[in-house]
């Protein structure tokens, strides 16, 4: 299947996305074009539940998938001819639902006689930026945050990189859903804590900003969600009320200020020129703003997607893959989900 | 005519190239359970080593469960995959029926039994009509295996086991069974996709097929949290 000769002209990618929730197919022209993003979002089949169900999102993905990866075919006004390879994020994430994705892509790759390309979810978020910024160019610096993920992520060139730094407990969106419900807001919690702190006061409660001792850029979160849980104890045995839009502001703030700060001085460490923020959490209002106001006065641009290029989505699977289309760094059959696949 | 066959609802990952007339190549693995892993490269090497050019494939048949749950759906999306880009539809077989169909010809019932974890097994009961057709019995259902033999017990006929459920109920069988039994030979035990392509073909010929859009397995029974979600629902209820 590697032998196939690589044809002339415009590239485009069929991508696949099936990682956790959204069920998502796209088809990119040269890495940076996006014909089609198809995205069916499970939101509504979990809210039931508090939270993403392994087992219900696999079944509600190989319901979807067909009809998805259709969709983004016609609406890119393709078919399986115009396209060149087809790419899948084989991890990390849920196991159930990348095996979805994976055996759906390989299958369409074998019949069609498609080169194969597996991609790691993360670096996908990462090229989401590409989309939306063209001059947009390596090297530069990443922060990746989302529900699973956070990192500070150096990229050299691309489909090359040094992680610089990542959390050593929770992901800085785990923290936000764990908050959310532990406050009432419910699930997904990053859109209902960045909605609530906005009526709030983020002054009003002073949460911890944690350091890890033996490093300067990495991540922990776990304390400031007990914090958060601790606070809301003590206010409970002592017949406190709280107000759910302070304690969203308060803790939203002590997030975000950690992600900042860390990002500035990895910036000024590695004299970069453009910063670039990705994943889920990506779409957080108050993030966005702190990064860009922070990047102004460092004098280094700021890039971030669109919300629904910040979502898991299929596009940026199909720009993260156009690097390995160019080197013919092709997966093949035995291709399998990896959901603890490192960055 | 010509159908792509695989069943990966359990243990064995099985895939089959077949018409009316013939088992071109039949690939049966009972070893880990990687199927993610070898199923394709599976199916690669019967096309290969038949030189099957995939265009002439007709139709694409899968074992539709019960089963494994993620076993069941790498064979499922692995289907549909085919199925979407060679623009062809799936048949559905389900397992138990497949299963029992490596009986062909057997008297009395077949029972193949899987084992459903959680005390239970899917099953269901089948015999070969005087025209040696595959007859339903009873329909693919999920049951612990006392209660499985209870309603053989009460058919009074003998009976054949066979499937991966047999070795976790052996001794509930022997203690319950009050009609005749035996159990196969480890070369019909087991999941064939020959065999699945050989009921897909009927099927077919009957009409019997879905566009790949709108397969999905038939799993016989809830995921957890559903089932968690429900019996809180009749506790709050009360």
């Amino acid at each position: 299947m590697n032998s196939r000769a690589i044809r002339m002209g415009k590239v485009r990618i069929l991508a696949i996305e099936s990682s956790c929730d959204e069920t998502a197919a796209s088809v990119v022209e040269d890495g940076r074009k996006v014909l089609s993003n198809v995205i069916y979002s499970q939101i509504d089949v979990h809210t039931l539940y508090g939270g993403v169900v392994p087992e219900i999102a696999s079944r509600a993905h190989i319901e979807k998938i067909d009809p998805v990866i259709t969709s983004a075919l016609s609406e890119a006004g393709c078919t399986l001819s115009d396209i060149d390879a087809v790419a899948v994020t084989y991890g990390p994430g849920l196991v159930g639902p990348l095996l979805v994705g994976v055996a759906e892509a390989k299958a369409i790759a074998f019949a069609a006689d498609l080169p194969l390309i597996g991609v790691n979810h993360i670096y996908g978020h990462i090229c989401a930026n590409f989309i939306e910024h063209e001059d947009l160019k390596p090297p530069f610096m990443t922060l990746v945050v989302s529900g699973g993920h956070t990192h500070l992520v150096n990229i050299t060139d691309y489909g090359r990189y040094e992680v610089i730094a990542r959390t050593r407990d929770d992901a800085a969106g785990e923290a936000f859903d764990k908050v959310a419900r532990a406050i009432g807001l419910g699930y997904p919690g990053g859109p209902k804590i960045d909605a609530a702190a906005k009526r709030g006061n983020c002054a009003a409660i002073p949460f911890p900003r944690a350091k890890v001792g033996d490093s300067e850029y990495d991540f922990s979160f776990s304390g400031l969600k007990s914090a958060v849980l601790n606070y809301l104890n003590h206010a409970e045995m002592k017949n406190e009320t709280v107000d759910p839009d302070d304690l969203a502001a308060s803790f939203q703030k002590a997030v975000v200020d950690v992600l900042t700060d860390h990002s500035v001085a990895a910036m000024r460490q590695y004299g970069a020129r453009d910063f670039a923020l990705a994943g889920g959490v990506a779409s957080n209002t108050a993030l966005r703003a702190s990064l860009d106001a922070a990047c102004r006065k460092e004098g280094v641009r700021f890039c971030v997607p669109s919300p629904v290029y910040c979502t898991d989505n299929a596009a940026m699977i199909g720009v993260a893959a156009y690097t390995d289309y160019l080197n013919g760094n092709f997966s093949d059959l035995t291709l399998n989900a990896v959901p603890n696949l490192a960055l | 005519m010509k159908i792509i066959a695989i069943d990966s609802s359990g243990l064995v990952a099985s895939v089959a190239v077949a018409t009316e007339e013939s088992v071109i190549a039949e690939y049966s693995v009972n070893y880990k359970k990687t199927h993610s892993q070898t199923l394709l490269p599976m199916l690669d090497e019967i096309r290969s080593m038949t030189e099957l050019d995939l265009k002439t494939v007709d139709a694409i048949a899968v074992a539709s469960g019960p089963g494994s749950f993620t076993g069941l759906r790498i064979g499922s999306s692995t289907a549909k995959g085919l199925a979407l880009a060679l623009d062809k539809p799936i048949i559905e077989v389900p397992t138990v029926d497949a299963l029992a169909m490596n009986m062909w010809g057997c008297p009395g019932i077949v029972c193949p039994i899987m084992d459903a974890r959680r005390h239970q097994v899917y099953t269901g009961f089948f015999e070969f009509g005087e025209d040696d057709e595959l007859v339903v019995i009873k329909e693919r259902f999920a049951e612990d295996i006392e209660t499985v033999v209870g309603m053989l017990n009460d058919i009074g006929r003998s009976v054949t086991f066979l499937g991966d459920g047999v070795e976790v109920s052996k001794d509930a069988i022997k203690r319950c069974a009050g009609v005749p039994y035996r159990f196969a030979p480890p070369h019909l035990a087991r999941q064939r996709a020959g065999s699945l392509a050989f009921l897909a073909i009927k099927y077919y010929k009957q009409g019997r097929f879905v566009d790949s859009s709108a397969h999905k397995p038939e799993y016989l029974r809830k995921s957890q949290a559903e089932r968690e979600h429900d019996r809180n629902s009749v506790d709050d209820g009360r």
